[in-house]
């Protein structure tokens, strides 16, 4: 009988299902806990840093620096939210975040142009922010670049130089996401994000709160192998979890226009390696716990920070140390963002991506292979 | 008095009992703000690019040189054919491709209207969009040589040109180091997932055990049960603040510009909200299940929504509004604004009000609740 775990699994998982039922909350929160946050974070984030509030300080008070301010104001970059008088006014204004960068025109910003020297102008910035306070700086060399651009061939023209208008011309092309909408690249970054984060956290009791409750001894006194009992408590979660994705895939496509490019065959096949993976780290957790308070705190600090910075869904990975680039294999968030992108938003085949399901699908095994030992090697009495 | 210490002891000897939950709760929180504080690096150098040059000739390549040494990219591949663009970027291999179509050289010199296409992959919009600035750059500068030496062989005409050039100053954070934003946020994270997840599972498990009507039939007052129950938490995220504040300084070197006496304080004041939403959860929760789903459905927006990494002003008018009841937004401006900034009282007080407000709101109701489930 022991060589044949499989006859187990059956029992196992109705079990489990029926335990699942039993609390119709908990099943709810499962399946719709998801889809109810991404709705919510892919309506409210946004990653184009616009209107940045600004401060401008015209100290020259001239045609021309007037003419600067204006430039400012017409972009959609940058807000105008104040005009001071003085530069001491701006300490206050940023350290309660009213503003996050300011212009400083000084008073001799007329004097030198028309003298044909070139002026220099204040920029400050919050850097606190480091991403906005890098991008506001950057707009504003653009937009100061142009500017003088601008004022240099107007002089020429002036000067009967005229045909020299414009010698560069920069075209612009964005692929995969031609609009540069924070949706579509949020969408799957929040589907990994969400999915990990409940996936791993509802399974994170399936085998403690058996402990917890005594119920655990029982089964180990009946002829279940541990395979049979991780394979079978898994199964239930992995069909609620595949409804919970699809359902996720589906509002992403009516809300927000993500839709799948590439083969629904491969994004199935990476959505279950993926829902593996993190219901696996779950039953993992839950074998090495002995209370339910420790399995969800360590759920849910191994899933949520890590996967929100570690995974490249906000910060590039080629940005990080190597070592924390070594860190990043064993988040399978990485793996299976890159594929998302990859078969969402490029609509590449296998070939561009195989080495990331590859490696996905390696790390689900892995995990269900050390659950089973982790549950062979404790007993499954408890400690 | 008495009674709320006794039953602090016996808080502190139930969560003793677990031998894993004192290393989960104070090395964790290093570990985490450790690697995420290698992590947490949106400073964009090094784009992987590839080039396609179909000029070849001085103009292009001069070019491209100023694109190389502007440091924001490195360029991976020199490619010949333009559909070879497409493979590198579907790869994922790089990030952006510069085009320089045939007669760049020729139109330059001749004073016609030349173009390059920019191509950046958009499906990492943020690096994208940085990227394209990065590049609108570097090719204005170009743009800007090749009208000033237009100019000086025109012989100048008492002409010269002008560059309005800016003084960046950046203040706070001189080298826009995302770690020295993110760090003092992470703190903010791991005091509220610790408080609001002891909290609230610590209470449901007493009821799940059923030891929970022992102590209602004990003559402790409910405050003082109250009291006693939540005191531990407070505890513990006072000693992981202490932590996580030195390793922050210590490790990082990431400056406490401000009071470290106000920041407790105010710590504290947030605990208020973190352990009034636990309490909360607990009392709308039967099983420690459904009070970890509940739990999460708390914690999940006031990690994304709260400012921790999106900027709130980026948000929709109507999720702005929203984000007037998340305490962790009150909390992220306070912490940011003591470490970074340097702020105080004077700056840091409609913050420090909403927080102590909400906290109020959130623990009077709760108590509340609570103490209408022990009768």
């Amino acid at each position: 009988m022991r060589f044949l775990p499989i006859a187990f699994v059956g029992p196992v998982m109705r079990k489990e299902f029926r335990q699942i039922r039993r609390d119709s909350r908990s099943l709810v929160f499962m399946i719709l806990l998801p889809a109810f946050l991404l709705i919510m974070f892919g309506f409210a984030l946004n990653f184009d840093v616009k209107h940045i509030p600004l401060a401008v300080v015209d100290q020259d008070g001239s045609r021309l620096s007037r003419a600067l301010v204006e430039k400012f104001a017409t972009t959609e970059y940058f807000d105008i939210r104040a005009t001071l008088d003085r530069t001491g006014d701006i300490d206050g204004l940023m350290a309660r975040e009213k503003i996050r960068a300011a212009l400083v025109i000084p008073t001799t910003y007329s004097r030198d142009l028309l003298a044909g020297r070139s002026p220099s102008v204040q920029f400050l910035v919050d850097g606190a922010n480091a991403m906005s306070g890098t991008t506001a700086a950057g707009y504003a060399a653009s937009i100061l670049q142009s500017h003088s651009q601008k004022v240099t061939l107007n002089a020429l023209a002036k000067h009967g130089l005229g045909g020299m208008t414009r010698p560069l011309r920069t075209e612009v092309r964005i692929w995969y996401n031609p609009e540069l909408r924070s949706a579509r690249f949020l969408v799957p970054g929040l589907m990994a994000f969400i999915l990990m984060v409940t996936l791993t956290t509802s399974t994170a009791f399936s085998i403690v709160r058996e402990k917890e409750r005594g119920t655990m001894e029982q089964i180990a006194v009946s002829p279940l192998r541990p395979a049979a009992l991780i394979i079978g408590k898994l199964i239930p979660y992995i069909i609620l979890s595949l409804a919970s994705a699809h359902i996720v895939l589906g509002l992403g496509w009516i809300l927000f226009g993500v839709a799948v490019k590439g083969s629904y065959f491969l994004l199935l096949l990476t959505i279950i390696l993926f829902l593996v993976s993190g219901l696996g780290q779950g039953i993992l957790i839950s074998s090495i716990t002995r209370t339910q308070q420790v399995a969800f705190l360590l759920s849910v600090l191994t899933t949520i920070l890590p996967t929100f910075i570690l995974s490249g869904f906000v910060f590039p990975v080629r940005n990080m140390p190597p070592f924390i680039q070594a860190i990043t294999y064993l988040i399978p968030a990485k793996y299976f963002l890159v594929s998302l992108r990859a078969i969402i938003l490029k609509g590449v085949g296998l070939a561009a991506f195989w080495d990331q399901v590859l490696l996905l699908a390696g790390f689900a095994a892995a995990i269900l292979v050390l659950s089973v030992a982790s549950v062979a090697k404790r007993g499954m009495s408890g400690e | 008095m008495k009674v709320i210490r006794s039953v602090l002891w016996k808080e502190f000897v139930q969560l003793r009992r677990d031998p894993k939950l004192f290393p989960v709760i104070f090395i964790s929180p290093i570990l985490q703000l450790i690697l995420l504080g290698y992590a947490a690096n949106l400073d964009v150098k090094n784009i992987p690019a590839v080039v396609c040059d179909l000029d070849r000739s001085a103009a292009s390549r001069e070019f491209i040189g100023r694109f190389v040494n502007s440091g924001y990219f490195s360029v991976e591949a020199e490619v010949e054919r333009m559909a070879e663009i497409d493979r590198y970027l579907d790869h994922g291999d790089a990030a952006m491709a510069f085009l320089i179509p045939r007669g760049f050289g020729d139109n330059l010199a001749g004073r016609r209207e030349a173009s390059v296409q920019i191509i950046a992959d958009g499906s990492e919009s943020q690096s994208a969009s940085i990227g394209v600035n990065y590049a609108a750059l570097v090719a204005l500068t170009f743009t800007q040589k090749i009208v000033f030496e237009a100019i000086e062989r025109a012989g100048g005409s008492g002409l010269s040109p002008v560059l309005v050039k800016p003084e960046l100053r950046v203040w706070y954070n001189p080298e826009l180091k995302s770690r020295n934003f993110m760090v003092p946020g992470v703190l903010g994270l791991i005091l509220m997932i610790m408080t609001t997840t002891l909290a609230s599972l610590g209470i449901v498990r007493e009821r799940e055990a059923g030891t929970m009507e022992q102590l209602i039939v004990t003559p402790i007052r409910p405050y003082e049960l109250i009291a006693g129950k939540l005191l531990p938490f407070v505890l513990i995220g006072l000693v992981d603040t202490a932590f996580v504040i030195s390793v922050a300084r210590g490790w990082f070197g990431i400056p406490i510009r401000g009071s470290i006496a106000l920041l407790v304080l105010l710590c504290l004041a947030f605990m208020l909200n973190t352990l009034g939403i636990g309490l909360f959860v607990s009392t709308i929760s039967r099983t420690q299940q459904q009070a970890m789903l509940t739990s999460l459905f708390f914690i999940m927006p006031q990690i994304v929504l709260s400012g921790f990494v999106f900027p709130i002003e980026n948000m929709p008018k109507f999720f702005q509004i929203i984000t007037t009841v998340i305490p962790s937004r009150y909390f992220f401006v306070i912490i940011r604004g003591i470490m970074l900034k340097g702020a105080g009282w004077p700056e840091l007080w409609p913050q420090a009000g909403a927080l102590l407000g909400l906290g109020t709101v959130i623990l009077t109701l709760s108590i509340f609740r609570f103490r209408k489930k022990l009768d």
